[in-house]
């Protein structure tokens, strides 16, 4: 049977296949899919852990025990996941353990642009690289066995592009496997120096029997069509030039990206006139091609920015381009906006009305930094907002720490934020950190976390209170607040900014997408009392907008949330009712 | 790459255009092709302008995504996004939108106006335009959020397949409460090209 999976439900389909019975990730997109659709699968315990380091260690764990495991998460995901990487290396697996990461060449939806190949490199792991549905299943079981072959975790790249494309698949059973026995081995699992340098050894030949393997893997393959111009490529990059040079070119197309081989591209050069590199990101391929002395055209002409396509391979090799249809017109942006009834809405408000410095973290919220807002001062990485507003306060003094907050997720402060919290109560300084518990991991798509009450499977689950983890690191002040409530919000951000300890408040409203959320009836604005101020449009709400000279709300969108109508001093926003 | 036919579904995040091309995608599949459908998550989701492609050939189908002057069909949700979409039409291609407008942020702030008469002005360049009020027809059939299967049913009419087929499609996609209203909007959708 075959259907049209996502890259992420196909390589959810090789998990189970493979017979992998424990998974932990943490949400991140473009990866995220991947372990909501394991879940659905009886045979594989799959949970969210609080951040990737812990779901790589837990995935590391279930290996040793004999379990084939896995992890998934986005690029930055893995920088946090890093320190386990490096030396599950050394240690190797007993149950195959692989590890997905998926990359977002473009930023769809991610803070940089890293290219996770040089962790392969650094950490010495092979890594695929899938370029449609069918690869990322069938990759996926190859991983496995590799891991076990060569006693090594497995990374598998991904991409956005990749992740988030349907294609066909084949569908297959389940291959059931018990536990690999588990042998005590400390030469082998302690990773004290004495051991760990013998580790190292073992590590440096895997890595060269890997790169024989490679020579002579069916991962790599040449398609040979017209010879006068060869391409290297991998991942999406080979449906794209694909797509531009069919079969009037040959393809060297990398199913491994780490270790590469190199008497196989010495091969395929020999074969071919011209010999292109096509590589998203960085020039890794490129690299080894040049350090072993073959002539490649690669980064001179392709960007180390942003994603390809087939039209931008045209471009730079053949200097075709497309005929299109203009108009001439200046058509608006229309970027990703906080949605009508979000919580996060009215603290941003107040936050921007008081022209705080706000150290920002990633999430939804992270929109607070968009006009007409435009409330956040940072966003640097998971749990950033907590430490580095510790950092811009003992730098700045009392001035700064009397016109401070940091902003962060429920979840978020579940990843990270809450080591930060640490260091500012032990370290004293006088920091005020807003978490915005809207009860969900909202921009990932509505991922339970160890706040909710649930875990992944949808079963009940113990449910960490935030205000308790707080207080147990030393907090004092420590208040709720509905974010709906401007006027609650308001004293409470203008009281403990200006308190001389460190505070939390935490503003506590379900995201109004959850559907258990009731919503009220949506407002109206009396187009009498309306005297066209435009005070409701600086909350930048997308059900107001411009309608015949006066505001106008939207009825379809609205939830009647109310924020809009405490900032009309007019009362012409009428309707709904008050908010249990 | 001449036997890959493209087709681009634009809108509003939140408008139901994932549900859109996967049940387009599924039709294709049951008609023997290769298909490909891309999708955007995350960031771009919340409000943001969405783009969703889907590509299908009797041969094989490499690139996932649509580049400018290839998309044979462009549905669009809205009207600013039709004419943001535009250059990714093909010479000849069709586009089919939804003649509803969602003010994007910057013209709920001020900071710029939503361009005015902008089916006529596509029109006047030329191109093969159908357009509807979907959200009105969507109201009709018994939701707003049914504007997805009312321009489903438009594009059924202009593509060479069985209703049967897309009813099925339809079946498999839908939420089962929905399939009523459902079933309404996509047969409304299917009216308005007839006209």
């Amino acid at each position: 049977m075959s259907k049209l999976l996502l890259g992420n439900e196909a390589v959810a389909r090789g998990l189970y296949e493979a017979g992998c019975k424990v998974v932990s990730s943490y949400p991140g997109t473009p990866s995220t899919e991947i372990t909501e659709f394991a879940a659905k699968y009886d045979e594989i315990y799959a949970e969210w852990a609080p951040n990737e380091k812990v779901a790589l260690e837990v995935a590391l764990g279930a290996g040793i025990k004999g379990a084939r495991s896995f992890s998934a998460m986005k690029h930055v995901g893995l920088n946090v996941a890093a320190d386990p990487l490096f030396t599950a290396s050394y240690t190797g697996v007993n149950g195959g353990v692989v590890i997905a990461v998926a990359d977002d060449p473009g930023m769809h939806s991610s803070q940089n642009e890293q290219d996770s190949r040089h962790y392969a490199i650094a950490a010495k792991l092979p890594m695929l690289e899938p370029a449609d549905s069918t690869e990322c299943k069938d990759y996926i079981k190859e991983a496995f066995e590799l891991s076990e072959k060569f006693d090594t975790p497995v990374l598998l790249r991904l991409s956005t592009r990749v992740s988030h494309s349907q294609s066909k698949v084949q569908i297959c059973d389940r291959e059931e496997l018990g536990l690999k026995e588990y042998v005590k081995n400390p030469q082998k699992y302690v990773m004290v120096p004495a051991n760990a340098k013998t580790r190292h050894v073992v590590v440096e030949e895997r890595q060269a029997s890997l790169a024989e393997f490679a020579e002579i893997s069916q991962l790599n393959r040449v398609e040979m069509g017209g010879e006068s111009i060869g391409i290297i490529t991998s991942g999406i990059s080979y449906q794209y030039a694909r797509e531009v040079f069919g079969d009037d070119a040959s393809y060297l197309k990398l199913g491994m990206v780490n270790p590469l081989p190199t008497r196989l591209i010495e091969d395929f050069a020999n074969k071919v006139d011209k010999l292109y590199v096509i590589e998203e990101l960085d020039d890794i391929i490129e690299t080894h091609c040049k350090k072993n002395g073959i002539n490649v055209i690669g980064k001179e002409i392709f960007s180390l920015v942003g994603e390809f396509s087939q039209a931008l391979i045209a471009e730079k090799i053949l200097g075709k381009t497309q005929e299109n249809i203009a108009l001439d017109e200046n058509i608006p942006v229309r970027p990703p906006v906080m949605c009508a009834g979000c919580p996060h809405r009215g603290l941003f408000y107040i936050l921007a009305k008081h022209k705080a410095y706000v150290s920002g973290d990633i999430g939804c919220y992270t929109l607070g930094a968009a006009p007409p807002l435009s409330a956040m001062d940072t966003t640097i990485c998971m749990g950033a907002s907590v430490s580095a507003l510790h950092g811009y306060n003992v730098a700045g003094g009392e001035e700064s720490e009397k016109k401070s907050v940091a902003v962060i997720g429920d979840s978020t402060f579940m990843h990270s934020g809450v080591t930060g919290l640490i260091n500012t109560v032990y370290n004293g300084s006088n920091s005020t950190i807003i978490i915005l518990d809207n009860s969900i991991t909202g921009m990932t798509g509505h991922q339970h976390n160890p706040t909710t009450g649930y875990n992944l499977k949808g079963d009940i689950a113990e449910s960490i209170s935030i205000e308790a983890v707080c207080k147990a690191v030393g907090v004092k002040r420590v208040r709720i607040v509905d974010p709906y409530d401007l006027k609650a919000t308001e004293q409470a951000v203008v009281e403990e900014m200006a308190a001389e300890e460190p505070s939390v408040i935490i503003t506590r409203r379900p995201c109004a997408l959850l559907k258990y959320v009731k919503h009220n009836p949506p407002l109206t604005v009396d187009r009498d009392k309306c005297i066209t101020c435009r005070a409701c449009f600086k909350i930048g709400c997308p059900s107001i907008s411009m309608k015949d000279g006066k505001a106008s709300i939207d009825a379809t969108s609205c939830t009647g949330c109310g924020v809009c109508s405490q900032l009309c001093r007019f009362d012409a926003i009428v309707g709904g009712k008050e908010n249990d | 790459m001449t036997n890959v036919f493209s087709i681009m579904l634009v809108g509003v995040g939140g408008q139901g255009t994932l549900l859109a091309s996967r049940i387009l995608g599924d039709v294709l599949l049951s008609q023997g092709y290769d298909v490909k459908v891309s999708e955007v998550h995350g960031m771009s989701q919340r409000g943001g302008s969405v783009v969703t492609y889907v590509k299908y050939s009797k041969d094989k189908v490499y690139s996932p995504v649509v580049t400018e002057g290839e998309a044979d069909i462009i549905i669009a949700f809205e009207q600013l996004e039709a004419a943001r979409s535009l250059p990714m039409l093909k010479k000849g291609g069709k586009l089919i939108t939804n003649t509803q407008k969602i003010s994007p942020m910057p013209v709920i702030t001020g900071a710029m106006d939503y361009p005015e008469n902008l089916i006529d002005k596509i029109t006047d360049l030329g191109v093969d335009i159908i357009a509807v009020d979907a959200l009105k027809l969507a109201i009709e059939a018994g939701s707003p959020k049914a504007v997805n299967v009312v321009l489903m049913g438009i594009l059924s009419k202009i593509m060479p397949f069985d209703e049967q087929i897309w009813q099925d499609a339809l079946l498999e996609n839908v939420p089962k409460k929905a399939i009523a209203i459902n079933e309404k909007a996509f047969a409304i959708g299917r009216e308005q090209h007839s006209n």
